[in-house]
């Protein structure tokens, strides 16, 4: 399980990341944690022979809660989320969401930034990052600029982030009422065979926005505007739970895998998505 | 390329320098390298656990990190916590109670187990199965790696009060 050989650099700054990446092109890929990269490349799926490691670059490691916004450096690791008691107090489902990927050593180095910008669909933050509607703020030569995650995913691995560019952060608005993230997975340590995350908000007894993304039932994560809709000006009873499930299904196109057929995919994914509707409204 | 550079890594409290290509894993250069054999290679794919050891205070599969991500870091592998002859409070609690057979995977689970009890010093058994799901034995159960690591937390937090 040797990688290819590769140069590695660490700079010190974002400036030297980037003059890395110029000179080398799609020769170069920035790293974070590694632990979807460094996999690859000792399967020799991913070749790299520039290897940047980001962890001495500064300004990337910090979570900054806002009265109206929460930004989260690309470097802070899914441990960092599930320690942070204001970001927990702030935006509860990022930790139910980050406790359920892979297992504790992993979280204390797989990042926020390499799990978005990585592109894998069985990665779980694109999904929530979609349902809390973030932007993601990428940096190049150029300068910066912000992509939303919704628009973030063109298929399994690309992304609308060109190759010299570094992903920096993510800024979400602060999000309100009920929320849930839920998953099945075969075994600790495993992706999603179906994940939902769901953030709702109650009005008087009656939904008054309900917005739904699911994880690893597409070669991108799926922000279904139609299952959120189908639950808006309901009581979330059995028949709204059941168009959104429906409403879902229309929006995903599962494909067949050692997680299952389809069938048993679009069988998962609506018991995952009834499990986090429910726990979401009865947290609103 | 990838010629071989110079790194400098402090292992159990010792420094040590070498030369070593960039892409060399940090489980190699421990157990082949600096002959620290503690850690082991299970898997090899960031599963099992086996070759887990702690870096500046974060439990870590040494199988998943290149040496040069780990220049210039503090390393604490099974070597670092105890010996024969003065067992850490883990060691003892999986021996007496039974917390290994082949033992293979013993080393990544007890260096695992000092993190979580550093964090949690008085788990529930939940607690210990969830803190401790990066790490597979497929002996055991995992009944008595349970036991062993709060017999182990009971005995450290007494330590600790009869010591205030």
């Amino acid at each position: 399980m040797i990688p290819a050989a590769f140069e590695y650099y660490r700079p010190k700054d974002m400036a030297g990341v980037l003059s890395i990446l110029e000179e080398h092109g799609d020769d170069a890929r920035v790293m974070a944690g590694g632990h979807s990269l460094i996999p690859m490349m000792k399967l020799r799926l991913a070749n790299v022979p520039h290897l940047i490691d980001l962890q001495d670059v500064d300004g990337m490691s910090g979570i900054d809660v806002s009265t109206d916004s929460i930004r989260v450096g690309a470097l802070v690791t899914q441990a960092d989320i599930i320690d942070n008691e204001r970001l927990t107090e702030a935006a509860p489902i990022l930790k139910e969401a980050a406790l359920q990927i892979a297992d504790p050593q992993i979280r204390y180095m797989g990042t926020v930034g390499g799990n978005v910008a990585n592109g894998d669909p069985g990665n779980d933050m694109p999904g929530l990052m979609q349902c809390l509607d973030a932007v993601f703020t990428v940096v190049g030569a150029g300068g910066e600029r912000n992509i939303s995650a919704r628009d973030f995913y063109e298929a399994a691995y690309m992304t609308a982030r060109e190759d010299e560019e570094v992903l920096t952060s993510v800024t979400i608005p602060l999000p309100k009422g009920g929320y849930a993230y839920e998953k099945q997975k075969r075994k600790i340590g495993d992706y999603a065979t179906a994940a939902a995350a769901v953030q709702i908000i109650k009005d008087d007894g009656v939904c008054g926005s309900a917005s739904i993304a699911m994880t690893n039932l597409s070669d991108t994560p799926i922000f279904s505007e139609a299952a959120g809709a189908a639950l808006v000006g309901t009581t979330v009873d059995a028949a709204a739970l059941d168009a959104a499930v429906t409403a879902m299904l229309g929006d995903i196109d599962p494909t067949e895998d050692n997680r299952g057929p389809v069938a048993f995919k679009n069988h998962v994914a609506g018991v995952i998505l009834r499990r986090a509707v429910e726990r979401a409204w009865s947290r609103a | 390329m990838s010629k071989k550079q110079h790194y400098a890594i402090t292992v159990n409290g010792k420094e040590e320098e070498f030369l070593a290509e960039p892409r060399e894993l940090l489980i190699y250069t421990l157990r082949e390298r600096l002959n620290i054999t503690g850690p082991h290679i299970g898997c090899e794919t960031s599963h099992c656990g086996a070759c887990t050891v702690t870096i500046d205070g974060k439990s870590v599969k040494a199988c998943t990190m290149f040496v040069a991500q780990a220049n210039g870091k503090d390393i604490t592998t099974i070597e670092g916590i105890g010996g024969p002859d003065n067992l850490h409070p883990l060691q003892n609690a999986f021996k007496e109670h039974h917390g290994l057979q082949c033992g293979y995977c013993t080393p990544g689970m007890i260096i695992r187990a000092t993190k979580l009890l550093e964090e949690i010093p008085n788990p529930t058994e939940e607690e210990i199965r969830f803190g401790m799901s990066g790490n597979i034995c497929r002996c055991t159960g995992y009944q008595n790696i349970v036991k062993s690591i709060q017999a182990a937390a009971a005995e450290m937090n007494a330590a600790k009060e009869a010591a205030e």
